[in-house]
């Protein structure tokens, strides 16, 4: 059983290095990444339910004892993310190679997509604050090279600042890790929950906050954002959409896991947070009504978002913490299917613009269905699972009577239905403004590939899905937020924990 | 020692800070390198003092350095390495594609402002019009 917790790593790594070496033949590409992330799906829904039932597991890599060897731990926490996360990037694979773009034309793809599933599942399994940021590493340079495939003028001009913003904020972490280990003499998560409280307040806290900084611009924090909207969009279309899905959630998973289990109740920055939680939501929905191209305008809405998640950490009281738990579960499935239907609709009309498409409902009346479950779903219409979550963060913040940030949360998901009917209006009622979107409908070349539609309705029947276990997936994720804030029986297990 | 260290440290951060803030791409690949030299510095230096080589059964552990922050180190310089040969790669793609290596403008966003300077002028120009109406009405 414990065996099975370094699998979501090894398998694609190993599944990478096999697609180097039978790189010409792409059809063994193919074999081997799709079964290596199957085999993930797998693994991951094992440790899942078996998790859940009894309970965590850790295990320390190279069988060395707990503060030397490195611990990997999976905790209902990180079971579920690595759930999702597996989940999506099977069929955003899938719909990659239906794609016949990047993925056929370049034998880089297929390693470089299982790396980034390898990093993504580190960062979700590692209890070791130094490899958390080699996990990170390991999933951010893949996607440098991912958004960057093809390298036009857009790519690399986006990609440019990408890159030098994610490098500058690895360089604040291995600053903070250098930090935490002068003052700590560990970099072990449970060894740190042990000994943070030990330090002077100034300092727990000054470290808290730079860790917040650190994982705030990966996860497109207010005020820094600024990078996401920009280079998002300019990724090939499959690639947006795993991006959009689960890295800058992976930046929430970190600062919900470090801000729990490292840090005592008076480090944690609350107040601070659910400022930034709320600007967040504010500057985020108001970017995207200003969009005309529907990518730039999604992803500015992912950031949006990330403001309801932040918000319901921010609050640290069980309903919050499990309402940014259900949150993000949420988040990232809807988020993956608005931008596959996204690039279905650009396959179709030849163009994203909003002031150029129209009257797709006639003309491709499934993508419109496509469309509308995860619109409905993002802008928290009942019964979809974005009302559950927007319920649970709402009631939370009524429970501890912070009235302003739910005033705000409210009136930004209302914005968030005006994003999603400027949408619905302007690609698929109406007539195509553009006589070329309208000629290119109407020609062969607007032929949507099967795999696309077949992965991108997959996705949307796991929203569904969403909607029908919402009760059960909230009860997980009270479970977890339980788990979250009593961090005591994470630090017993890991440090306890038979090093086997 | 570890004061000198300090000091380099704090030396390469204050100057990669000023390079990185440049508008041309080479001066801020040149402050990458030395912020990130700069936080591998203060990485080395989180281990505490010197002492000599950590091999069990050569000494009393006690005099040991701390083998930690080294491998830690040596694993972050290995990625900054690599990252930052990525981007010279990059760098030099966007040179031959610009000629130019002033880092530019997000098109988007000029693209967005534009729309608010062109809604801005068919608003004055409309209440112009409707200024005009006006007076003629009067008249």
């Amino acid at each position: 059983m414990n065996a099975l917790i370094p699998l979501p790593v090894i398998v694609p790594l190993l599944g990478a290095a096999l697609c180097v070496i039978v790189a010409p033949w792409r059809w063994a590409q193919r074999i081997i990444s799709l079964s290596a992330l199957i085999s993930n799906v797998v693994v991951a829904i094992i440790l899942f339910v078996r998790v859940d039932d009894d309970g965590m597991r850790v295990t320390q890599g190279g069988g060395w004892a707990v503060p030397l060897g490195i611990t990997l731990a999976v905790d209902r926490l990180s079971a579920v993310m690595l759930v999702v996360s597996s989940l999506m990037l099977l069929p955003v694979l899938v719909y990659a190679i239906g794609q016949k773009a990047e993925e056929s034309r370049f034998a880089a793809f297929n390693p470089v997509y299982l790396v980034l599933a390898a990093g993504v599942s580190a960062s979700f399994i590692t209890g070791d604050l130094f490899n958390l940021f080699v996990a990170f590493e390991m999933m951010l340079v893949a996607s440098y090279v991912l958004l960057t495939l093809g390298g036009r003028p857009g790519q690399v001009r986006a990609g440019m600042s990408y890159v030098v913003i994610s490098l500058v904020a690895s360089t604040f972490f291995v600053t903070a890790l250098a930090l935490i280990y002068a003052a700590t003499g560990t970099v072990n998560m449970a060894q740190l929950s042990e000994r943070m409280p030990e330090l002077p307040l100034g300092v727990s806290t000054g470290f808290s906050l730079l860790l917040i900084l650190v994982f705030g611009i990966k996860a497109g924090l207010f005020p820094l954002f600024f990078w996401l909207p920009d280079s998002y969009p300019t990724a090939p279309g499959a690639i947006t959409a795993v991006f959009a899905g689960l890295l800058t959630k992976v930046g929430v998973y970190a600062i919900i896991r470090t801000q729990t289990l490292m840090f005592p109740p008076d480090a944690r920055q609350g107040t601070f947070l659910l400022v930034l939680a709320g600007l967040t939501m504010v500057v985020g929905v108001l970017g995207a009504l200003a969009q005309d191209d529907l990518r730039r305008m999604l992803s500015f809405h992912i950031v949006s978002h990330i403001g309801y998640m932040i918000f319901g950490l921010a609050l640290f009281t069980l309903a919050g913490v499990a309402g940014a738990v259900f949150y993000v579960v949420h988040h990232i499935v809807v988020k993956t299917g608005l931008f596959l239907v996204a690039g279905l609709i650009e396959r179709r009309a030849g163009s994203d613009r909003l002031s150029r498409v129209g009257g797709l409902v006639r003309s491709a009346p499934l993508i419109a269905v496509l469309f509308a479950i995860p619109a409905l779903a993002i802008a928290g219409i009942p019964p979809f699972s974005g009302f559950v979550g927007k319920f649970a963060l709402v009631t939370a913040g009524v429970e501890s009577e912070d009235w302003w940030i739910v005033g705000v949360s409210l009136a930004v998901s209302l914005l968030t239905v005006y994003v999603m009917v400027r949408i619905w209006s302007n690609v698929f009622w109406g007539e195509p403004e553009d006589p070329a979107v309208a000629a290119f409908i109407e020609s062969d070349q607007s032929r949507v590939p099967r795999l696309m539609t077949g992965a991108a309705t997959a996705v949307v029947i796991l929203i569904v899905g969403l909607m029908v276990f919402a009760g059960p997936l909230y009860n997980y994720a009270e479970r977890t937020a339980a788990d979250l804030l009593a961090p005591q029986q994470y630090i017993d297990t890991v440090l306890g924990g038979d090093g086997t | 020692m570890s004061l000198l260290l300090a000091f380099c440290a704090a030396f390469l951060f204050a100057t990669g800070t000023w390079m990185l803030l440049q508008r041309r791409l080479s001066r801020i690949l040149i402050g990458v390198g030395l912020v990130g030299h700069g936080s591998n510095v203060l990485l080395l230096v989180s281990g505490g003092g010197g002492g000599i080589s950590p091999i069990i059964d050569t000494a009393d552990p006690s005099e040991f350095t701390d083998p930690l922050p080294q491998a830690l180190v040596l694993t972050s310089i290995v990625i900054t390495f690599g990252v930052t040969a990525f981007l010279l790669a990059l760098g030099y793609r966007s040179w031959r594609i610009t000629h130019d290596d002033v880092v530019e403008d997000d098109v988007e966003d000029r693209f967005i402002a534009r729309r608010r300077d062109a809604d801005q002028a068919i608003a004055e120009e409309e209440l112009a019009e409707r200024d005009q109406a006006a007076e003629e009405d009067r008249a």
